[in-house]
């Protein structure tokens, strides 16, 4: 084969590759804004014919069991707001540790900061039910945030060592002999420098924050407290195959996250390989 | 998402010039415990506890005169009896297992595949490829389930209507009413095909970023010696990449494990003869009028200690490669 031969069929698996990744979601769009009779026709067609808002309209004014969409949104990212502060804060104090201390027990800490990243929330939903019911935080969004901020938490430390370690010592030594001390040198050197780690451990924590679902499914009971997650799930098992309305809300909840994932992709692979340089 | 890019980043023998200068060691003290002592709180109460309380609670009844206020009494091995005597437990097992084995193959073949080809395309197409496969990582799993159950579907549903419209020779006809989530090899096939959907850009993007760290005299050198691209790839990249393989392989299994969301939606706790492991234990737990989170703490228990001994092998792997330095 020669060579613009072979360059054409690589270009070619690489369209394949995107139309496959892209589909599902793209399909989610554009059943969102047919029609439903173009929704149900024997022959689906790619794009809607005539594009509707109807099921945006449906959604948005209180379509899902009386509770305007706004309420879930609003305790969305409300939830998911604290536990990027929270766990963002915490995260950044234990990897300043990890990175810029040698002291006993740090081997331990990162073997168990490893280690309770892999447990499985599937299973700690059991005590953590009963935990919360006795600290009367069921039903409760702050209840749930710190369940959120416990699980972001192992992960954004890990993350955030790497940002922290390729901080060049010597700067926070220079502030040193010029006579600052460790709480000006953190926040006038060290945390400017962290920044960029921090908003990519920030999605991350963001990101978890938002997608879950078998806490909030579990632990919270009115209808006004539900996060998007839930409020879809719910929607979606009691109206079956409604399609219209479901990708609609499906889209509400699923284009913010891909938005955000695209606009920081290249500070997210950053963020991937940033653990490249370290202490 | 674990950065797994550090397994391949650091070449080999580079000495850490981190935390352990001599003339720090004086001022160290308290400050790093102090540091950490907010993270042990949380992770301690939220994490570790818990756990301890699976391990007891499998050992006791929690019904609803428990949940009420009533101290739980202890049953001692009765639980794990229970569950071990349930011929569903061994199903929801085997239906782990078997699932876990096939989405971690697919998701790692598809995942590779994709990154070699990122790492061949041009500099502008491999950045519109990257784009579309982070798509299919960023869709929360509660809308991939939604999404893919509709693809599926048995009414509208464009999977079906595309198997139909292919010769009948090829995948047989009647395509138009076929329930995918009726059975659970169908629902199992689409659970499969949705989680490796989801999946494998992470795996993409990992083998893309160890790639991209291979220095390219090696591959020049293999070409001056007249190695083919098939020789290249098993004698270059794979020993080069093992590392990173094993990471993403140990992380693979521990994701697809336990995978609870997507199975929850497309076919529920109703359907007790498509449960895994977790599912089953969630059901257990919470699934009925009458609720036995001591039963669902053991299957819980088997849950986790299964996921602790994948983890004890990622843990080994990560101390190896010096992640822990």
């Amino acid at each position: 084969m020669n060579r613009s031969k072979r360059r054409a069929a690589v270009n070619a698996a690489g369209v394949l590759v995107f139309a496959v990744s892209v589909f599902p979601v793209f399909w989610m769009v554009s059943t969102a804004f047919k029609p439903n009779d173009e929704i149900f026709a024997s022959t689906p067609r790619p794009l809607p014919g005539h594009a509707t808002f109807q099921h945006f309209d449906f959604v948005l004014n209180g379509g899902v069991a009386g509770v305007g969409f706004f309420t879930y949104l609003r305790n969305s990212v409300v939830v998911a707001l604290a536990t990027v502060v929270v766990s963002g804060l915490l995260a950044l104090l234990a990897a300043t540790a990890v990175a810029r201390f040698r002291f006993r027990f740090r081997t331990v800490f990162l073997v168990m900061l490893l280690t309770v990243q892999m447990v499985p929330a599937e299973a700690l939903v059991i005590p953590l039910f009963l935990d919360l019911k006795r600290a009367d935080l069921l039903n409760s969004l702050p209840g749930l945030t710190v369940v959120y901020i416990g699980f972001a938490l192992p992960f954004s430390i890990w993350m955030l060592r790497g940002f922290v370690a390729a901080v060049p010592k010597e700067l926070e030594e220079a502030a040193w002999i010029d006579g600052a001390g460790p709480v000006r040198t953190f926040l006038k050197v060290l945390l400017p420098l962290v920044a960029p780690g921090l908003v990519a451990t920030s999605i991350f924590s963001f990101i978890t924050a938002w997608n879950e679902f078998i806490f909030a499914y579990t632990f919270l009971g009115d209808q006004d407290k539900y996060t998007l997650p839930i409020m879809l799930q719910y929607f979606f098992g009691r109206t079956g195959n409604d399609w219209g309305p479901i990708m609609a809300a499906s889209t509400l909840l699923t284009l913010p996250v891909i938005a955000f994932f695209l606009l920081v992709q290249r500070r997210m692979v950053a963020g991937l390989t940033a653990g490249a340089v370290k202490g | 998402m674990v950065d797994t890019a550090t397994a391949v980043r650091r070449p080999p023998g580079r000495t850490s010039s981190g935390p352990a200068r001599p003339h720090r060691r004086r001022r160290r003290r308290l400050g790093p415990y102090l540091l950490i002592l907010p993270t042990l709180v949380v992770i301690g109460l939220l994490l570790f506890w818990p756990m301890i309380q699976i391990g007891v609670m499998s050992r006791q009844k929690v019904g609803n005169r428990q949940l009420a206020g009533e101290p739980a009494e202890s049953v001692g091995t009765e639980n794990f009896r229970q569950i071990f005597g349930d011929p569903l437990f061994w199903q929801s097992l085997r239906h782990t297992v078997y699932f876990a084995a096939v989405a971690v193959t697919l998701t790692l073949f598809v995942g590779t595949l994709v990154g070699l080809l990122l790492n061949r395309l041009g500099r502008r197409m491999s950045t519109f490829v990257a784009g579309g496969v982070m798509i299919a990582w960023a869709t929360p799993p509660i809308t991939a389930a939604i999404i893919f159950t509709w693809l599926f579907g048995s009414t509208g549903g464009v999977v079906n209507w595309f198997l139909d419209s292919l010769p009948d020779w090829l995948v047989g006809g009647n395509w138009t009413d076929f329930n995918w989530f009726h059975r659970p090899l169908t629902t199992y096939t689409v659970l499969t095909i949705c989680v490796v959907w989801q999946s494998f850009p992470f795996i993409a993007v990992s083998v893309l970023a160890g790639l991209k760290s291979v220095p390219g005299e090696l591959y020049e050198a293999a070409r001056v010696d007249g190695a083919g691209a098939w020789r290249t790839f098993w004698a270059i990249t794979v020993p080069l990449l093992r590392p990173i393989f094993m990471v993403l392989i140990v992380l693979s299994i521990i994701w697809d494990f336990k995978v609870f969301t997507q199975l929850f939606v497309m076919s529920g706790l109703a359907n007790r003869d498509a449960f895994n492991l977790s599912l089953y234990a969630y059901s257990e737990a919470f699934g009925r009028l009458n609720p036995s989170l001591g039963l669902g703490s053991a299957v819980a228990a088997v849950l986790t200690l299964v996921l602790l001994f994948v983890t004890a092998a990622y843990v080994r792997v990560m101390v190896r490669q010096g992640e822990t330095r």
